[in-house]
């Protein structure tokens, strides 16, 4: 009896010892990647990172001005195509859960989600690019959108089914009708999770570059036009990366630091956010 | 005046029944039965609550009395699966007839829950909630109607210097009387009332039963109680449902000191429960 007790606890001791070794494995890059960033990346951030043109090819100095504006507006556009459809879409899921058709709706975000975003690149350059012939800031949106569509879709109807079900039924209780219920009590009460899920697909399409590379380009002057060519931070660092002089590795390391305070920055808001409901959701 | 209803009566009995029903009668049930799927959770009920008055639902668990209440307003109409027979009359017209509209029928029958539901909004929206959804605009007239259904909830002067504060910020039985003050500003005929002090302290729940026993001069009084002692207090009429069905229903004095059936004798005195 107490050999069989002791050779279980050495078998619990065991797996706790394979738990913490695979957590610090996990860890590990993490803590490497922000060490490396911040150690490059924050000395060679400063003033003109933010306000300046980049300079042409041998001068020293300038910064991402364009690069970051260009940001900036590829991430609206694509919010502005993905909060609408993906909004709407998880309204539906939350409140007919088990019908037919939702359970294809939800098969195809998670499909949507799973698709490479290189692919989603090239499905916005021959929709949006290859029939005018021009690369754009609409088609890179467009292109970030479809990719935060499935995220949007899947964080609304999970925060909304956590709206407690007696706020539906007072609401019912007073003589509102469904709609008047789902857009008025419980859509308003689950609002903090659900930005959060838009922080979430911002944060996820933030960082990326491939599908921007066929779709919005890059572009090494000032640009807000739509229709035209313009830059994100992803694309100037891969860029100034792979470019032979320090200078354009320095201003590599600052984008790759923005970019990662960016994303830090929208994931703690969004954790934030969502602890707020959990708390309300409280007996 | 004891009506005394025991297992559902054959039909000539329960018509008669329907005859001689008085004019005092609010709401009338005849053999109403209730499934949820294939389960048969409601058999035959049939009784008449009286207007004005309050009439307590007591029995153990999972008997159908929420079942029962929640049939009055049609909030089970939500339950997927779910299934009534048989008619609820109010005012003598069936809810459970085929034209009839649920948003109407809700406005005339309002119901406070076991756990309090005020909206994530202030205090001021969540009074004004059936007002808006009703059409109402007027700042001065919703002003004035939450005035009043604070005050009838005993509501209005604790929280008078704060109605834009967040409803959450209230206290469990304050949220309570808010939920009842909400119910009220619609002005609803039927109140109904699903254990609604069984999640507050002594004190709350005192309070709960001296508003209930001032609102039944105005309202038709509805309440499923687990608190026997709660029922004794506050009701007119109590209806003891077991397994589904009204054993015994009769003046609460009666119910509580000379029932007919010994099944309510043992439940009113706690031998099982």
């Amino acid at each position: 009896m107490t050999a069989n007790l002791r050779r279980r606890k050495l078998f619990s001791h065991f797996f706790e010892i394979l738990c913490g070794l695979a957590v610090v494995i996990a860890l590990i890059p993490l803590a490497m990647i922000l060490f490396y960033v911040i150690k490059e990346g924050a000395g060679a951030l400063n003033w003109d990172f933010f306000t300046k043109m980049p300079k042409p090819v041998g001068e020293t100095g300038g910064g991402m001005a364009n690069a970051i504006v260009g940001t900036l507006i590829l991430i609206s556009i694509g919010a502005l195509f993905a909060v609408p459809v993906g909004g709407i879409c998880g309204v539906h899921l939350a409140e007919y859960p088990s019908t037919k058709f939702s359970s294809v709706v939800r098969f195809a975000a998670d499909v949507l989600n799973g698709v490479p975003s290189i692919v989603v690149g090239i499905f916005a350059y021959g929709l949006l690019v290859m029939p005018v012939k021009r690369f754009s800031a609409i088609a890179g949106g467009v292109a970030l959108g479809l990719l935060m569509i499935p995220i949007v879709v899947r964080t609304t109807e999970e925060l909304l089914r956590l709206v407690p079900g007696g706020l539906r039924e007072g609401a019912l209780a007073l003589g509102a009708r469904r709609s008047r219920a789902v857009f008025g009590v419980i859509v308003p009460a689950a609002l903090p999770g659900i930005l959060t899920g838009i922080l979430v697909a911002i944060a996820r399409v933030a960082g990326e570059t491939a599908p921007l590379l066929f779709t919005a380009l890059g572009n090494r002057f000032w640009s807000t036009s739509l229709t035209q060519p313009i830059s994100s931070l992803t694309m100037q660092v891969y860029a100034y990366a792979n470019s032979p002089y320090d200078d354009w590795h320095r201003q590599a390391w600052a984008g790759a630091f923005l970019l990662v305070m960016i994303i830090l920055t929208l994931s703690i808001a969004a954790r934030l956010a969502v602890r707020r409901l959990e708390r309300m959701n409280r007996p | 005046m004891i009506t005394l209803v025991l297992e559902p009566e054959p039909k000539a009995a329960t018509s008669q029944a329907a005859t001689s029903m008085n004019d005092d009668t609010k709401i009338s049930v005849r053999d109403f039965d209730f499934f949820y799927g294939a389960a048969k959770v409601l058999h035959g009920i049939s009784l008449d609550i009286p207007a004005r008055k309050v009439t307590a639902l007591i029995g153990p668990s999972g008997c159908g009395k929420s079942t029962f209440i929640r049939s009055i307003n049609r909030m089970n109409d939500i339950i997927p699966e779910a299934r009534a027979s048989g008619t609820i009359a109010i005012d003598g017209r069936d809810v459970y007839r085929g034209d009839t509209d649920v948003v109407e029928l809700r406005r005339r029958v309002g119901m406070v829950f076991q756990k309090s539901n005020p909206f994530p909004k202030s205090i001021y929206d969540n009074v004004a909630y059936g007002l808006r959804i009703g059409g109402m605009r007027n700042k001065r007239q919703l002003d004035d109607i939450i005035e009043r259904s604070l005050t009838r909830a005993a509501l209005w002067h604790e929280v008078k210097d704060r109605l834009q504060a967040s409803a959450l910020a209230l206290s469990g039985g304050q949220q309570q009387r808010l939920c009842i003050a909400r119910a009220l500003a619609v002005d609803p005929e039927i109140l109904l009332m699903d254990e609604p002090a069984s999640a507050l302290d002594p004190i709350a729940t005192s309070k709960i039963e001296e508003l209930i026993y001032e609102l039944k001069d105005n309202y038709t009084i509805v309440i499923v109680t687990h608190n026997m002692q709660q029922a004794a207090r506050v009701s007119d009429r109590t209806a003891f449902f077991m397994l589904g069905r009204v054993v015994e229903y009769a003046e609460t004095n009666a119910i509580f000191m000379n029932p007919k059936e010994k099944m309510t004798e043992d439940y009113v005195t706690g031998r099982f429960g």
